[in-house]
């Protein structure tokens, strides 16, 4: 054996025992930062419906980070058979840096590869001592906002959309005073974390902030974990539909072997028992059945889309979030 | 009593002026309180409540979260991260020492410099130094990619990055002791007929050997609580690249308190056998040395 091809076999097996050992059929689904305790029950449940379906053990692992780190990771090479990020732009660099997956990825499943979405939410201490009720609440002089950094965390761009679509109704259009109102919105914001499940226990665990500008599900985990007498959610008037997309990862699964898995893995998402699991863990369902059926567990609230108010994400991200862009202008100022 | 006590110092400290003795009490004691002060609020206290919080939910919760499987997974791959990384700068550690304290030739602070860098560079550039020459996007990222070789994201950058960081503990140990032994003793073992390696193993191994010992218990400390770099170098795949140190953060982020604080527990564990074995180490080579 010559030293070289040894070399690659030790290596081999040793990411191979690893990763890819003989037995069950393996997945690696890379995700964003609060989707830790939804996709524990949705592996489960999957892998049990495909052994039923298929006779065959499917072992699905877990990688979770802010949304862009995520997709950089991907790029750099970790082995992700299907990614499911906090937004269409983290996934649209994946395609463009690193042409695992082709442009139009988006239009591979219903919904814009959405099966399940979310929204913007408040976190404010038990008994809402500042009064906070609706987004103007946050400009006030005096109340500190606790939100992650639109750079690195994909919840955290969602929020600042949220803000400037709600300044930009109340305002007529105006994008001048858009920008002044998030302007204001971002003074008030003493700590900028990398991920939402760091702003998380920034507001929970270390006890900074008035409110939290959170995930609608990570908000409501939240209040599961740490009690109503600690935390309230507040529901704005009017919030943006947060739409975190997935997809498979197309050369990476097809070197796996496991693109069919991968697509079932993804269609699960959309189906009643998919989509009952996401409701649970408080994301908003796409099918109006089970919409209907969890109703009760999410506030009625005037949702705008990202395509109506910034015409999509492509643009979005260049005019606010790149280098340069709006948000460095605001929050250097 | 009193009068007793008084006099032993005296005797045996009569070289020291008495105005150093004869600061007031109130100022001697003040500051021994001081200094146990800050060393209890800044290392015994957070020791201490590390474990709190680890049994704050009783031994079997405890138990549970250590037998949890991705806890074990984690416990498996930083040993093997260690019984990689350790082994491996043991021997380079000794040959660069040798190296260095026996001989003379051009270049040698220039490899002493370089023997330094992992202390010198921050873990987190360490890691993505990693990414850079290994990663899809990097030097031989299509390379690797195209004979199927993983090295980022997988055990073998974690290996990599492990032994990156920890590469300077043997050297930086072995180096000022085999310079203050000189080469005498090997000297007289060559002259008396002794082969290369015979000499190597019956002279300077057995001088050399608690401060090795030393080395590496550094060494392997390291190598298990290395966060930064193997954080990088990770992708944090629950089962299978995540080390102790970032399951801890894994359980913390999810809401998991007494299974963040049961794993840090076994970390403070090593920290103190380290500390432990590393105190018994500095005396036998002290010891040693003495001899």
């Amino acid at each position: 054996m010559k030293p070289t091809t040894f070399f690659k076999r030790a290596l081999a097996l040793l990411a191979g025992s690893v990763l890819f050992g003989a037995g069950p059929v393996k997945l690696l689904n890379v995700s964003y930062d609060p989707t830790r305790e939804l996709y524990q029950d949705i592996n489960a449940a999957f892998a049990k419906q495909w052994k039923a379906k298929t006779g065959v053990d499917v072992e699905i692992s877990q990688s979770h980070g802010g949304s862009s780190k995520q997709a950089r990771s991907v790029i750099d090479g970790l082995q992700a058979d299907v990614v499911t990020l906090g937004l269409a732009y983290d996934i649209d660099s994946i395609a463009e840096h690193a042409h695992l997956l082709p442009a139009n990825w988006q239009t591979r499943l219903p919904n814009n590869s959405t099966p399940y979405t979310s929204t913007i939410v408040f976190l404010v201490r038990h008994g809402n001592p500042k009064h906070i009720k609706d987004w103007d609440d946050l400009v006030r002089p005096g109340v500190s906002v606790i939100a992650p950094n639109p750079k690195s965390s994909g919840g955290a761009r969602w929020a600042y959309l949220a803000a400037w679509g709600y300044a930009l109704k109340k305002n007529n259009g105006d994008d001048k005073k858009a920008q002044e109102f998030v302007t204001r919105l971002y003074k008030n914001v003493p700590v900028l974390d990398s991920g939402a499940r760091g702003s998380t226990t920034t507001f929970a665990q270390r006890g900074i902030g008035d409110v939290l500008l959170d995930w609608e599900n990570e908000a409501f985990l939240a209040l599961d974990e740490l009690g109503k007498d600690k935390v309230e959610v507040v529901t704005p008037s009017l919030s943006i539909l947060a739409e975190p997309p997935v997809s498979v990862v197309d050369r990476v699964a097809a070197k796996h072997g496991t693109t069919q898995v991968a697509k079932a893995y993804l269609e699960f998402l959309y189906t009643a028992e998919g989509q009952e699991i996401g409701a649970r863990h408080y994301y908003r369902p796409r099918s109006p059945e089970v919409a209907a059926k969890y109703a009760s567990r999410f506030a009625k609230v005037q949702l705008f889309t990202i395509d109506e108010v910034f015409g999509g994400w492509q643009k979005a991200q260049k005019r606010h979030f790149d280098d340069g862009g709006v948000f460095d202008q605001i929050y250097l100022r | 009593m009193a009068t007793v006590a008084l006099e032993l110092p005296r005797k045996r400290t009569s070289a020291i002026p008495r105005s150093i003795r004869r600061d007031p009490p109130l100022v001697r004691w003040g500051l021994t309180l001081l200094a146990l002060l800050a060393l209890g609020v800044f290392i015994v206290l957070p020791l201490v409540a590390v474990f709190v919080q680890a049994f704050a939910k009783g031994l079997p919760v405890y138990l549970a979260a250590i037998r949890e499987p991705d806890t074990l997974s984690a416990i498996r791959l930083s040993l093997l991260a260690a019984g990689v990384s350790v082994p491996l700068n043991l021997v380079f550690g000794v040959a660069a020492a040798w190296t260095i304290a026996k001989f003379q030739f051009k270049g040698k602070s220039l490899l002493v410099t370089l023997i330094d860098i992992p202390f010198a560079v921050s873990p987190v550039v360490s890691g993505l130094i990693f990414v850079l020459i290994f990663g899809a996007q990097g030097w031989f990222g299509s390379w690797l990619i195209d004979h199927d070789i993983r090295i980022v994201f997988a055990v073998p950058g974690i290996i990599l990055a492990t032994t990156f960081v920890t590469f300077p503990f043997v050297a930086r140990e072995l180096i000022p002791l085999m310079q203050s032994q000189g080469s005498d003793e090997e000297e007289a073992a060559l002259t008396l007929g002794a082969t290369g390696w015979q000499m190597f193993f019956k002279i300077t191994l057995p001088n050399i050997k608690w401060g090795l010992l030393y080395g590496v218990v550094l060494c392997t400390a390291r190598a298990l609580g290395e966060f930064g770099a193997v954080s990088v170098v990770s992708g944090h795949i629950r089962g299978q690249t995540n080390t102790l140190p970032l399951h801890v953060e894994i359980l913390y982020n999810e809401y998991n308190y007494s299974g963040a604080f049961a794993v840090a527990s076994l970390l403070s564990v090593i920290a103190v056998i380290t500390l432990t074995l590393k105190k018994f180490l500095e005396w036998k080579t002290k010891e040693g040395a003495s001899k």
